[in-house]
């Protein structure tokens, strides 16, 4: 512990450097604006920036963009909340509600509850990786695939009920996304299937981002387009104000989320140190568990601002927790950090067991960086909420068609492939149908999201045990999991049958 | 010690004419570099590694890497093929430049119609167990492995990169020639595996040493067997497939090609600007760090081989197809 505690300073010696603040600074706001833009996530961000870093030593290069992948957590909240578009896959659960809040004129309540969320969630996760990196790691490498499995169940398990009461109509959704997922490759084995009318576009796998993007920014734009029409011509939206009294207000208020924030930082920081799940399932399962938790689940997915805290929490703890992979056995726990592999051997770094021996300043001026990225990116995001605000009051003749430009350039970029724009206009055009006939989308998004993860665990799992379903329940880690998911699972079916007993 | 100081004096000498050398053409946009492969994995990062090579040394054009990993390559192959006469893509290869197509021979994509620019690197592949196995026994050498994987037959689990990927085709290999009946469980890319075998979820694998490496130093894995001509010199323990009685040697290629009729002019200059990367320090730096082996290959040479090493692809595809 009084080593931890030398380490640690050692590592804010470090941090602290001018160099090093001002790289945290200009990581934290070129990130806060990345994660902001529709369709540029830190994925984007980190691959862009990566091959300036060589200019600056590597414990600063890794600070640089260690804080940018921060910043990008944060901002993915801002685009969610303010246009309804997740600005990167890590923020779809924060749409769900904040969506809605910001509907209701309360954008500023939403975008306050994102960021103090987000900061006690990596403050948090930082605190967990500081004290107890080595042996969380021994518990990632044994992580196999049916112990991903059944993580991968207990996600889907929490979003049971999601959709609302219409439990067929949910289960549509959940295939259409699970069935867009499995389009193009095979995951596990690399070959061609289901490349649709043989379009060169279906060879690859349908990037979420595309769904989401179709779905929230085009097909919900076009609903509350037709929503303000009926309306009169005024939107909620534009109703957002922001004053010192009303933030101070919301922020005393965060205090009443304590639950929600404290459950998704715990649950995103162990989900995201399991390599290849990451921040996205584990803001998603922070989501359900939140409205499991909550004491009236019914105002979720209508401005519940724990719908907002809990997936907040999670994708910042979450963010850290997959360094812990990374760093100690040169695992990617999520696609930016798999590019931030790359950038340590760029660096001449040599990630896995040794890094933690052999080169204590990288690490641990990192791990101080990562408390004071958190604290800078909080500072910077509530300074600029004035000014998200008064984007918001434009009118929604102006605002819709900058948002409508947003994501198609958002879906152009990540990919260069104009196949995707078309594609995301489709999404938009069919979500906007179904959103008419009362279809919940969400379990969509979310089934092509897990999709990919769940897949390859089954099957990896069978192939190991030649067929046979023990081998999720007889192992230490996979059987309690997996109880736990069947569990969940089955709940609604009871209390649906309880309910009709003591009725009938 | 010799040869890597006139390597990287000639590298030197190359980044200090590059600005100077005056070329019949050159790139008037930023150049697209196209990874068959994901975000992240091998290919990925050598490409990433060599765009910052070519900013930091000042030799050449703007690079912006594109993944498109769809198909094994597939994606990649036909759009490479659909940019005919440019002369600002390039691609980033691995061995799917061969096996894609005589897989989907559908996708009529000719690997001879491309441009050879030039091979920057083979990186090789060993046969690795884990040093502290589930069932307690210890594996050393290769006739242990030879031993307990018979042992298990079916039970025995050798993780790897995919279907038809270069790990199964080595896999199939060891199955035949030895008789074992290991089952071959895919999955997402070397690291991944890697750490299947770490964490004691596969009894082996046949991970490229990049790849390994890490577990190899904190002593978790254990090479037993490298499929190289010679012995890798980071691993001087494990002997040759050669010298265990089979002449079995197997490379993946990490070479840059250029699109279907680019012109000569063009063609010469990213040979020349690839020369130059080849020889920077830090390329050699990473090869070294990496056991990376093979010569710079570039041109008609470039294309022979592309061919010979088709060849021999094919008879290792049938040969897994049952054919």
């Amino acid at each position: 512990m009084v080593e931890i505690l030398a380490l640690l300073a050692d590592g804010f010696g470090i941090a602290l450097q001018p160099l090093n603040l001002i790289l945290i600074v200009l990581g934290c706001s070129v990130g806060l604006f990345i994660g902001a833009m529709p369709g540029l996530g830190s994925v984007n961000g980190v691959a862009i920036l990566l091959p300036l870093t060589f200019v600056v030593p590597p414990a600063s290069a890794i600070i640089f963009l260690a804080a940018l992948y921060y910043g990008a957590m944060y901002g993915g909240a801002i685009s969610s909340i303010m246009l309804g578009i997740p600005g990167a896959s890590t923020a779809v659960a924060t749409t769900f509600d904040g969506r809605p809040l910001a509907l209701q004129g309360l954008a500023d309540k939403a975008l306050i509850t994102a960021a103090t969320a987000s900061f006690v969630g990596g403050t948090i996760s930082v605190i967990l990786f500081t004290l107890a990196a080595p042996p969380l790691a021994h518990v990632a490498l044994v992580f196999g695939p049916p112990e991903t499995l059944a993580l991968m169940l207990l996600a889907f398990a929490t979003f049971v009920g999601l959709g609302g009461d219409d439990i067929w109509k949910t289960i549509f959704s959940i295939c259409i996304g699970l069935v867009l997922a499995a389009v193009g490759t095979d995951i596990v084995s690399g070959e061609p299937r289901l490349q649709l009318f043989g379009l060169t576009g279906f060879f690859s796998n349908i990037n979420f981002l595309v769904l989401a993007i179709g779905i929230y920014g085009i097909g919900e734009m076009l609903w509350t387009i037709e929503q303000t029409a009926k309306a009169g011509g005024a939107s909620m939206l534009s109703r957002a104000t922001v004053s010192v009294r009303r933030v101070l207000a919301h922020l005393r208020d965060q205090l009443t989320l304590w639950k929600a924030t404290l459950m998704g930082s715990l649950l995103g920081y162990f989900v995201g140190i399991l390599p290849a799940a990451g921040a996205t399932p584990g803001s998603m399962m922070a989501y359900g568990v939140a409205k499991q938790l909550s004491a009236n689940p019914d105002s979720f997915g209508k401005g519940n601002p724990e719908g907002v805290s809990a997936p907040e929490a999670a994708n910042n703890a979450a963010s850290t927790g997959s360094m812990l992979p990374m760093l100690t056995l040169g695992i990617p726990g999520s696609p930016t950090t798999a590019i931030l592999l790359g950038g340590m051997v760029i660096w001449g770094l040599e990630p896995g067991p040794q890094l933690f021996v052999d080169e204590k300043a990288f690490v641990w001026g990192l791990i101080a960086s990562l408390y004071a990225a958190n604290l800078f990116a909080l500072l910077l995001n509530l300074t600029f909420i004035p000014a998200f605000i008064a984007v918001l009051r434009l009118p929604f003749t102006i605002l819709a068609p900058v948002i409508f430009v947003l994501c198609l350039v958002g879906g152009y970029a990540p990919t260069n492939r104009m196949f995707d724009v078309w594609l995301i206009l489709v999404f938009g055009f069919v979500g906007y149908l179904l959103r008419k006939l009362d279809y919940p989308l969400a379990p969509a998004v979310l089934a092509i999201v897990l999709g990919p993860m769940t897949e390859p665990a089954l099957r990896q799992s069978l192939l190991m045990s030649g067929g046979d379903l023990a081998i999720f329940f007889t192992r230490p880690y996979s059987g309690p999991i997996m109880v736990v998911a069947i569990a969940l699972l089955a709940l609604p079916l009871i209390r649906r049958l309880v309910r009709r007993f003591r009725t009938g | 010690m010799k040869v890597r100081m006139i390597a990287s004096l000639v590298g030197l000498a190359g980044a200090v004419m590059a600005p100077f050398a005056a070329h019949a053409w050159e790139p008037a946009k930023p150049v697209e570099f196209v990874i068959m492969a994901g975000k992240g994995g091998g290919a990925d990062k050598a490409v990433r590694f060599i765009q910052s090579i070519i900013a930091k040394e000042n030799l050449g054009p703007t690079v912006l890497p594109v993944n498109k990993p769809g198909g094994s390559g597939a994606e990649a192959l036909l759009y490479l093929k659909g940019k005919e006469g440019d002369n600002h893509t390039l691609m980033f290869t691995l061995n799917s430049f061969y096996t894609t197509p005589l897989r989907q021979p559908g996708l009529e994509v000719d690997i001879e119609t491309f441009t050879p620019v030039m091979r920057m690197a083979e990186d090789t592949f060993c046969l690795w167990v884990n040093t502290g196995r589930k069932d307690g026994e210890d594996i050393n050498t290769f006739e242990d492995f030879v031993a307990a994987a018979k042992a298990a037959g079916d039970k025995w689990i050798m993780a790897g990169t995919g279907k038809a990927s270069e790990d199964n085709l080595i896999t199939d290999f060891l199955n035949t020639t030895f008789g074992l009946d290991m089952k071959y469980v895919p999955y997402k890319g070397g690291g991944a595996v890697a750490k299947a075998l770490a964490g004691n979820n596969a009894d082996s694998t046949v991970n490229n040493p990049s790849e390994a490496q890490g577990f190899f130093v904190a002593g978790t894995v254990r090479p037993l067997a490298c499929m190289t001509p010679e012995r890798i010199g980071l691993f001087a323990d494990a002997p040759t497939m050669k010298e265990l009685g089979q002449d079995f040697v197997y490379f993946m290629q990490r070479t840059v090609v250029g699109a279907p009729g680019m012109s000569a002019e063009a063609a010469t200059y990213y040979q020349d600007l690839f020369t130059d990367v080849f020889h920077s320090s830090d390329w050699q730096e990473y090869r070294k760090k990496r056991a990376l082996v093979g010569d710079p290959l570039t041109g008609d040479d470039l294309m022979e081989y592309w061919k010979r090493e088709r060849e021999i692809h094919r008879g290792m595809l049938d040969k897994l197809a049952g054919k």
